[in-house]
């Protein structure tokens, strides 16, 4: 099955208009500055025109609408918290979460290419790269010039990335990098990848490895059910010559990775909560209209405490970004407060995502609706980026001081 | 350019119906002021130029001069005052733009909520300057303007010579959204407040009502067209 549209094959634009209304209980809206409301409404407004538009045809056939890279850059979606003297937006992270939320709430899988790049490819750059390599390739990163993925996750090495083959040798005037990673979005159609390897020492560093260098493939992952508007691939290092200037000089060890993703998984805290709210308006709008025994369905108990916990979970886990974003911007959110907002909004957007798939019956089901289509995209946010079991062992080692994991 | 509550707004009002209730409302540039900015900036864009927006309201309407310069405009110029109807908001603009040079002023066709209509053809009178209405294609050449105009049953293609007044109609151009790079560069633009002319409004809101709540639907079966007759003769009282 394509991933990209050929020519011929024509993306169908839906006429159904977008009504999105975004539910603010406890007028949080208060607490953000003109500018990010300024920043959140215009994302939401191209999401509206861009993205809900195509986003069921792309999902229900396998397509990742390349197109809209360009528009997802012009809306600041690449590395908007990073400076602006590299090509980025220069905001705060409320700015970054405002954003994250707003694409997912068109589409997680859109998302996912927006965190990939901006969190897991930018961010490791400009925090552990050179100058040379900031300047490089921030600012073509930032346009959508140039896209990038991250390479982590292997095969037999999960969440216990520790464990990870992926090894590079030093040959004096170059590296040669050998091994394979896999569930790695934006694989396929990736410029660069950056890619977190073991040298002779068994010492974790990052490599940025570019697409047309000879040993380096990005075979896609096939038959997802789960965002399926993204592109997902294994990265297969097969004796790749990669020069010395591309290793990340600024970090050794697992730290390099894992700041990466308390980033993205930050961002994710977020983009979650923009599912969440699709589905919920989405809830509230057919309970309004869809009729039974004479009455609107939101007329009905059990509808209505469906509805008041969704609403509930929303506007805590609107709350706890909030809090959190602060704490980012101070430079003081630990890893663990991170865990706990990605764990607990995520859990909350699937909840949210299957009761509402419940209130609209058998049209739920359908493409007509984003229900399902947001709830087999979490299922993949609840695996990735650290699993819902990972971030509770996680908190508990925070709590206890004791380690579980092994 | 406008700002009106946000097209999703549930209007309801105050004060025994004599007043519109603004807690919680959210506010936008009105839509067809959005369609002359973004015509205003693809011109400039094409032959060169500066657009300047020009607000007639109070500071709470600023978030929404800011959007504007981030769409684009290379400049805003608010006029504190409440514009409370379209004779002050049009005197008040004429009063700023007297001694400015320009080649073209832009204003929506309407606003969305009052529907005045007014605000471009009193500020063309108050300037002496030719009006085009509701347009839905501008075009400059040199010191020219072709302008489509929806008329009645068609369309009317004028040409006016520069400088003149023009309202937009919804088809003029497809309004942007602010990208980051153009919200980052509003930071910077100048938004001047200037002091009113001290222009008036020249009539007041007495009471407001909302449309009466739509009826149930009666059908009427196609042949049945003395009933239908005489239903909308006896009962609705309409014929």
């Amino acid at each position: 099955m394509p991933h990209f549209p050929n020519k011929e094959e024509k993306i169908h634009r839906s006429a159904k208009q977008d009504l999105f209304q975004a539910p603010d209980f406890y007028a949080i809206d208060d607490l953000l500055s003109e500018e990010h409301k300024l920043i959140r409404d215009s994302v939401r407004d191209w999401v509206k025109k861009d993205v809900s538009p195509i986003i069921e045809d792309c999902a229900q056939r396998n397509i990742f609408p390349r197109h809209i890279i360009k528009g997802m850059a012009d809306a600041g979606a690449f590395g908007p918290q990073l400076p602006a003297e590299y090509g980025c937006g220069g905001l705060d992270y409320i700015a970054y979460g405002l954003i994250m939320q707003e694409i997912e709430r068109g589409d997680s899988g859109m998302r996912s290419t927006a965190s990939v790049q901006g969190s897991l490819v930018m961010y490791p750059i400009y925090k552990f790269g050179s100058e040379e390599q900031r300047k490089k390739y921030l600012p073509k990163l930032a346009s959508g010039e140039m896209m990038g993925c991250f390479g982590l996750t292997e095969p037999d090495h999960g969440s216990n990335p520790a464990g990870m083959v992926t090894h590079f040798k030093d040959m004096g005037d170059h590296y040669l990098l050998n091994g394979a990673k896999m569930w790695i979005s934006n694989a396929p159609f990736a410029d660069i990848a950056v890619v977190w390897a073991k040298n002779e020492e068994g010492k974790v560093r990052g490599l940025i490895v570019e697409r047309g260098m000879e040993g380096f493939t990005t075979p896609e992952t096939h038959n997802k059910w789960s965002l399926r508007a993204s592109a997902t691939g294994e990265l297969v290092f097969d004796n790749v010559r990669v020069p010395k200037e591309n290793l990340l000089p600024g970090v050794e060890g697992l730290k390099g990775p894992l700041t990466c993703l308390n980033s993205a998984r930050y961002g994710i805290s977020w983009g979650v909560i923009g599912a969440a709210m699709d589905c919920y308006d989405s809830a509230v709008r057919y309970s309004k209209e869809r009729h039974q025994f004479g009455r609107p369905i939101g007329g009905f108990q059990l509808q209505q405490k469906k509805l008041a916990e969704m609403l509930t979970e929303i506007t805590k886990a609107q709350l706890l970004c909030w809090r959190l974003g602060h704490l980012m911007n101070e430079g003081k959110a630990t890893p663990a407060q991170i865990s706990l907002a990605k764990r607990n909004n995520v859990d909350m957007a699937l909840h949210i995502a299957r009761e509402a798939r419940q209130m609209h019956g058998g049209m739920g089901i359908t493409g007509e609706y984003p229900l399902m289509r947001h709830m087999m995209n979490l299922e993949s946010v609840i695996t990735y980026e650290g699993t819902h079991d990972i971030h509770l062992l996680i908190l508990g080692m925070e709590i206890t001081g004791e380690n579980a994991f092994v | 350019m406008s700002v009106v509550p946000d097209t999703t707004t549930k209007v309801t009002f105050t004060d025994n119906n004599t007043k519109f209730n603004t807690a919680g409302v959210q506010y936008i540039i009105n839509p067809y002021d959005e369609m002359s900015l973004t015509r205003a900036l693809e011109l400039t864009e094409a032959q060169g130029g500066t657009v300047t927006v020009i607000h007639v309201g109070l500071a709470d309407s600023e978030p929404s001069v800011r959007k504007a310069l981030a769409i684009g405009a290379h400049e805003a110029v608010r006029i504190n005052a409440e514009a409370s109807d379209a004779t002050l908001v049009a005197k008040e603009i004429a009063n700023w733009a007297a001694d400015k040079e320009f080649d073209l002023i832009l204003t929506g066709r309407e606003s969305i909520d009052y529907n005045g209509g007014m605000t471009g053809g009193l500020l063309a009178a108050h300037l002496g300057l030719p009006f085009v209405n509701v347009v839905s294609k501008l075009d400059i050449n040199g010191g020219e303007a072709t302008a489509v105009r929806d008329i009645d049953g068609g369309k009317e293609t004028v040409q006016v010579m520069l400088p003149f007044v023009a309202s937009a109609q919804k088809d003029l151009t497809e309004p942007r959204i602010p990208n980051m790079r153009g919200i980052m560069a509003a930071r910077s633009k100048p938004l001047t407040v200037v002091d009113p002319g001290g222009a008036s409004a020249k009539g007041q809101h007495q009471s407001y009502e909302m449309p009466p709540a739509k009826g149930a639907v009666q059908l009427i079966e196609p042949d049945n067209a003395a009933e239908l007759i005489s239903i909308l003769h006896n009962e609705a009282k309409v014929i």
